[in-house]
């Protein structure tokens, strides 16, 4: 493969020629790999103590790790991110007016826009659910899309997820260490904030209040503290200032669902629930959760609670309907999509799965209903064997199976065991959509693939994060090249910092 | 035909519950062959109860009781008028296309057996002749068991039995139907005859034909559904259709006691 496009230090055409591409690559050139390494482990180190851990699935101790954290940001620029947000808009507009219609009057469907079967017959289409509308009309409260790079202009959508995205506690995590840690980088750009996440949360999930509620109640659901995401679900609730609640602490009642506190019954207005839909109410989904809030969907339908993001969304995000979205966005937009989708083979036709047998060592193999890097096939990293066992299973049941190119990923260098290494990298910015405006938070996560030449990012395959500067207008504040890495000045660095452990 | 049906359900607990949430599928809609002329529920405690629908377009009742209960007693009560129709359903509210009811769940899981039994059934029989052969073959080959059998018995486990309750052998109905292709569902709903005071309401099975629309079959008979059966709710299988679905905040066991009366009026 040609060596892939940096976006710091360039391609093949030869370095960047913006200048604050140029003033980063400076800055990682001119401060020493020994002190980027210290100020990496002073992160970790909070991170750890936090308690911003993740457990592996499957893993047989079962020990909480922290994800490691990369000193070196990833950075997008003024234009760039101006493109990508109106592409990001564009596209969840249309992941909400989709979800409205097969939800409602599916006319996507009696056009003939999508194959009904593959919506009417995908397991994330909820029949249980249809004709309830939530309040407002909106689905995708929080839609979290990500996104790979292959070059300077091209930004591709791997992955749309608008059920209960995660990962926006470590764009807020990773912000507070480089405050603290890079400084000087605050000092000379003009890095947008990314701090206003929680009041633009609260703000949206307000304003999706049911009709007439003029002051609503707004709680965070979790299923619990033992749930790997745990740490972001209370962080989310702190820093909005809401209850974070558990199941039992919810109670429906006169189809009004109620908070138990210490002060009698609180009427709840808004749930961010971080449960899959499958728990939610046991009457209506699966009778032997006893996760589930008994009576919530009934609320719900009843239009007195909201609930975000709404039950069902797993349609809009399966990966069987991802390669419709160009279609889907044109037509709801009735524009061409600004975000263009990987081009992805659908297995389940048989054109499609003869070309992907063909040429299994070149493509990356998806479960439709797979997450987290797992059932992933990466064909040419793969050993002969890997690469059988995926023959069979394509040959046995296609319909499960999508694959894609395998795309030359871009790369930010990153901090290697032997010093600075291009690295993969992926991106999922957080996109809000409130009743009276969607939003892009300037800002989210990147995740970066720790392993020389590994395309997978996940956490649990061993990815990491780093932060993610997007750079405002007339970012560079300072033309002064110095950014204080002198030897003596490393030191000051070093004291400076260990006060906060 | 004009139906009086009276279906009681009383939950008893060993421990005082502290509240009951229950959703209940018991009310029959007006379609073109049938009326509802009355129909009441009455609840021996002092209940919320909310009336909505859910994805399928059952209507359903919400009750909420505050405790302690230490038994609840659910009284259903009406009268219906209906008329015979060969099983095919007319103007009746359907919300979701027939595709969605060609998906399985646990209890309709189609294997090996189950898609051989469907496929010998039928012998490749276009699909209205095919599930009338379907029904009469579940009819011939299965033995009906009284009683309100095991909730979660599953329409393989019925097959390798060759018995089972009205509830199971509709699943195997609907289990086979999927198989061939042919979107089908379950229906929970009463039936005149088979004794006056039964254990259960009454379970079969609906499929859909392209030129024909939704057709009745009910695999305890052999037969499509005529006027002397009420229809109330349908879903995926019984579990989505199910007359009462329950949640109780409290600890010790619960038992339960059905009685349905499906008499006719002159």
């Amino acid at each position: 493969m040609a060596r892939a496009f940096d976006e710091i230090l360039g391609g093949e055409d030869g370095p960047p020629t913006r200048d604050e591409l140029a003033a980063i690559a400076r800055w990682i050139e001119t401060t020493p790999p020994e002190e980027l390494r210290r100020r990496q482990r002073s992160a970790e180190a909070t991170f750890r103590q936090l308690g911003i851990t993740f457990a592996v699935y499957g893993e047989s101790d079962a020990a909480e790790r922290i994800i490691p954290f990369d000193i070196v940001p990833r950075v997008f620029l003024p234009d760039e991110w101006t493109r990508l947000s109106e592409g990001l808009i564009q596209r969840t507009e249309a992941i909400n007016a989709f979800l409205d219609d097969v939800y409602g009057e599916r006319r996507i469907l009696k056009e003939g826009v999508l194959p009904e079967d593959l919506v009417l017959g995908n397991p994330q289409f909820r029949p249980e659910i249809a004709g309830m509308r939530p309040p407002h009309g909106i689905w995708a409260h929080i839609c979290g899309i990500d996104l790979v790079r292959t070059g300077p202009d091209e930004f591709w959508v791997l992955e749309d997820n608008a059920r209960t995205p995660s990962g926006v506690s470590y764009m807020l995590e990773n912000r507070e260490a480089m405050l603290r840690l890079c400084p000087e980088l605050f000092r000379n750009f003009r890095v947008a904030a990314v701090d206003s996440y929680p009041d633009r949360l609260l703000e949206t999930m307000k304003s999706v209040a049911p009709l007439g509620v003029a002051a609503p109640t707004c709680v965070v659901l979790t299923p619990g503290h033992y749930n790997s995401a745990y740490y972001e679900h209370s962080f989310l609730a702190d820093s909005m200032g809401i209850e974070l609640v558990e199941a039992a602490d919810l109670v429906v009642d006169d189809d009004v669902v109620w908070m138990r506190t210490i002060a009698g019954r609180v009427r709840v207005d808004v749930i961010y629930r971080r449960i899959d839909d499958d728990f939610l109410d046991p009457l209506v989904f699966r009778p032997d959760s006893a996760l589930g809030v008994p009576g919530l969907i009934a609320a719900y339908a009843a239009g007195n609670v909201a609930i975000m993001n709404a039950p069902g969304n797993g349609i809009a995000d399966d990966k069987a309907i991802y390669s419709y979205m160009p279609e889907i966005v044109r037509f709801y937009s009735g524009a061409e999509p600004k975000l263009p989708n990987v081009e992805t083979w659908r297995c389940r036709e048989p054109q499609a799965l003869q070309y992907v047998l063909d040429n299994l060592e070149k493509v990356v193999v998806k479960l439709v209903d797979g997450s987290g890097g797992y059932g992933m096939l990466v064909g040419p990293t793969a050993s002969k064997a890997e690469i059988e066992a995926f023959r069979a299973a394509l040959i046995a049941e296609p319909h499960r199976y999508i694959a894609q190119p395998t795309l030359a990923l871009s790369t930010v260098p990153t901090l290697a065991e032997s010093g600075l290494a291009p690295r993969h990298v992926d991106f999922r910015p957080f996109v809000l959509t409130g009743a009276n405006m969607v939003q892009v938070v300037p800002g989210g996560l990147t995740r970066v693939a720790l392993k020389e030449g590994s395309l997978v990012v996940n956490s649990s395959q061993g990815g990491g994060t780093k932060d993610s500067f997007v750079l405002m207008d007339d970012p560079v504040i300072a033309q002064s090249q110095d950014f204080g890495f002198g030897q003596t000045q490393t030191m000051g660095g070093m004291t400076q910092s260990q006060g906060p452990l | 035909m004009r139906l009086s049906i009276d279906h009681r359900t009383v939950y008893r607990f060993t421990e005082p519950q502290a509240r009951l949430v229950q959703m209940l599928r018991v009310n029959p809609q007006n379609s073109h062959d049938q009326t509802v002329a009355s129909w009441r529920i009455d609840v021996d405690h002092d209940a919320r109860m909310r009336e909505g629908r859910d994805g399928f377009g059952n209507a359903v009742t919400m009750l909420y009781v505050d405790g302690p209960v230490e038994a609840i007693k659910i009284a259903v009560q009406g009268e219906v008028v209906t008329s015979h129709s060969d099983g095919v359903l007319h103007g009746v509210h359907e919300p979701l296309p027939p595709a969605v009811f060609q998906r399985s769940t646990p209890k309709t899981a189609i294997d090996e057996t189950l898609a051989a039994f469907a496929r010998d059934a039928t012998k490749g029989a276009e699909p209205h002749r095919a599930l009338h052969r379907l029904n009469a073959t579940v009819k011939e080959g299965f033995a009906v068991e009284r009683g309100r059998g095991q909730p979660g018995v599953t329409a393989a486990a019925t097959m390798a039995r060759r018995s089972g309750t009205a509830r199971d052998l509709a699943h195997v109905f609907v289990a086979g139907a999927r198989s061939l292709g042919i979107p089908a569902r379950y229906v929970s709903g009463y039936r005149l005859g088979g004794g006056a005071h039964r254990p259960a309401p009454h379970g079969w099975a609906e499929a859909w034909c392209e030129d024909i629309g939704w057709i009745g079959f009910d695999p305890c008979t052999g037969l499509s559904p005529e006027d002397g059966y009420v229809r109330v709710a349908i879903g995926l299988d019984s579990i989505g259709a199910a007359p009462v679905a329950g949640s109780r905040l409290g600890e010790g066991e619960e038992e339960l006691d059905v009685d349905v009366t499906v008499l006719r009026e002159e």
